[in-house]
């Protein structure tokens, strides 16, 4: 084998292992639940092979269903804009300070090794019946009952922020971090206030940086199930927590299949949508 | 305006992401029988609870043993990739990278339904196989992620010159790829291993009856009430997952600059 020859198939080699497990494990089991969205789940727990449109009518159809799409889109909205609201500040502050940085942000990246679970569940310890904040109603007379702040859809959407804002804080971060200080300096010479200069150079430069961060915000808060059954009331359900049931608890896998196909194909098209836009350089710089 | 506003907003921003987490740990330590507040006192009782506890403590060598062979496996993958993606001019590399951070692109719950389903189907029920299977796919881009931006850092001479001067490539890769590469497997594996430690939306469905890893025990004893124990086991969580990484920096700096200087 020539030279030119080998170095063209190593690289593919090296690849093979990665691309196959993806293969295996993710793009054929994605096929797989197409085809299996269209079985059905009888009566006696068996599958019934065939092609019905039964699963697709009831995901798409059923009021329950789309309401709780919806519910779910809206609460992924809420929590995107309030993580960005909290965000951008403090990344342009982290970007601009010039002490410690450093440590800024490597708190930022803690958030990232503590456990979801732990810091979703931390947010009882607070608002819990005996949590902190009725210790200090109690003890300064505010009240006399311990008053129940959770379980309802406002700490749903708290949980989902204290959880994604470090994405939010590091993309935006990662942005302005590319961008040339003396641009500001430049407009500010030429007789624009720095609020202006900031309006008008620096935050349409770091827009991109606060897309990625809203994408991954809005996709994985919109994906998940495990803080409404947290934190949630329960009619705090979302998209997800479908799934769930369908899947774990009424083992009824077929509809199952058409209400995950449901999620991905509205998360998809935004990811696509991002992607036709922005291109996936910007969400993997945050990423990585 | 302006400046010391955004000092005390982004104090603000800081206190919100660390006061829950500081209130576990500091309920951790209380004495108090209901683990809330006040707190009556400091005692090391809940932990000592825990370290008694069987269920716990069998949570923690399934999460670890997971984690570990998770970060084995993930991490062997993930460097050959990014070798390939950054040594060489691969044809269609744009689509590769796609392919290869797809599972991060996709809900992780219908990774998990997929996975589930597709393996039952070939009669590969819910196991720890299953488990691992799951965890290797959600953690590879991960690996590529962090494996390739400190690929990119090392340079290509000294590969050159050992081919050169006739070592072979297998080798090469092991006598001088692989010892400059450690750092970057090394935080590969630790990736992978917190990613997969920390895991409750897969594992919850792919995890088989009876078998439970540290989130998803968690998540068990929260259905109750919550108690000090948790936080307690918060405490230790968040102890392995930020302590040790630090502890690893730290040590992949020092090999680093030992090697550089």
């Amino acid at each position: 084998m020539s030279v030119e020859a080998r170095e063209r198939r190593q690289p593919w080699i090296l690849l093979s292992p990665a691309l196959t497990a993806i293969g295996l494990l993710l793009f054929v089991p994605l096929a797989f639940i197409v085809v299996y969205s269209f079985w059905l789940r009888t009566a006696s727990g068996a599958d019934q092979v065939g092609f019905y449109l039964d699963n697709w009518n009831e995901a798409l159809t059923d009021p329950f269903y789309r309401d709780i799409l919806f519910s779910t889109l809206r609460i992924a909205a809420i929590t995107t804009a309030a993580c960005a609201v909290l965000g951008y500040p403090a990344a342009y502050f982290i970007a601009r300070s010039d002490g410690n940085k450093a440590l800024l942000l490597l708190l930022l990246m803690l958030p990232f090794w503590i456990s979801y679970i732990i810091r979703t569940m931390s947010w009882i310890n607070i608002l819990g019946v005996s949590g902190a904040v009725n210790w200090v109603l109690l003890t300064l007379g505010l009240t006399s009952e311990p008053v129940q702040m959770l379980y309802n859809e406002p700490t749903v959407i708290l949980g989902l922020v204290h959880f994604l804002l470090p994405f939010m804080v590091l993309n935006v971060y990662v942005a302005l971090e590319g961008i040339d200080v003396s641009l500001e300096d430049a407009a500010c010479s030429l007789g624009s206030t720095r609020w202006q200069a900031f309006r008008e150079v620096t935050l349409p430069l770091s827009l991109p940086g606060l897309a990625a961060g809203g994408l991954l915000c809005f996709v994985l808060s919109a994906g998940t199930y495990i803080t409404p059954l947290i934190l949630g009331g329960p009619t705090d359900a979302m998209y997800a927590n479908l799934v769930f049931e369908a899947i774990i608890t009424q083992l009824n896998w077929p509809l199952g299949s058409a209400l995950s196909l449901m999620l991905l194909a509205v998360l998809g098209t935004l990811v696509l949508i991002y992607n036709h836009y922005l291109g996936m350089g910007q969400l993997m710089k945050g990423l990585g | 305006m302006g400046w010391p506003l955004i000092r005390v907003y982004t104090v603000l921003v800081y206190l919100f992401m660390f006061l829950p987490v500081a209130v576990v740990v500091l309920l951790s330590f209380n004495a108090s029988q209901f683990g809330s507040f006040p707190m009556t006192g400091l005692s090391f009782r809940w932990f000592v609870e825990l370290a008694h506890n069987d269920a716990i403590l069998r949570a923690f060598r399934t999460s670890i043993v997971l984690g570990a062979l998770t970060a084995l496996i993930s991490t062997t993958l993930g460097v050959l990739a990014s070798l390939a993606l950054v040594r060489y001019n691969v044809a269609g590399r744009n689509l590769i990278s796609t392919l290869l951070i797809a599972p991060i692109l996709v809900p992780e719950v219908v990774l998990a339904v997929a996975l589930l389903l597709f393996l039952n189907f070939l009669s590969i029920n819910k196991s720890f196989f299953l488990l691992l299977m799951g965890h290797v796919i959600f953690t590879l881009p991960f690996v590529i992620l962090v494996v390739q931006a400190r690929l990119v850092g090392i340079r290509r001479d000294y590969e050159e010159a050992a081919l050169s001067l006739g070592a072979s490539p297998v080798q090469t890769f092991f006598q001088i790829t692989l010892p400059l590469l450690a750092p970057a497997v090394f935080a590969g594996m630790l990736f992978a291993f917190t990613i997969s430690f920390d895991d409750i939306t897969g594992t919850l469905f792919w995890k088989p009856g009876g078998v439970e890893t540290v989130p998803t025990q968690i998540f068990a004893m929260l259905r109750n009430s919550i108690s000090p124990e948790i936080n307690a086991l918060g405490t230790v969580m968040i102890f392995l997952t930020v302590g040790l990484p630090l502890l690893g920096l730290a040590i992949a700096r020092r090999m680093a600059m030992q090697r550089g200087g």
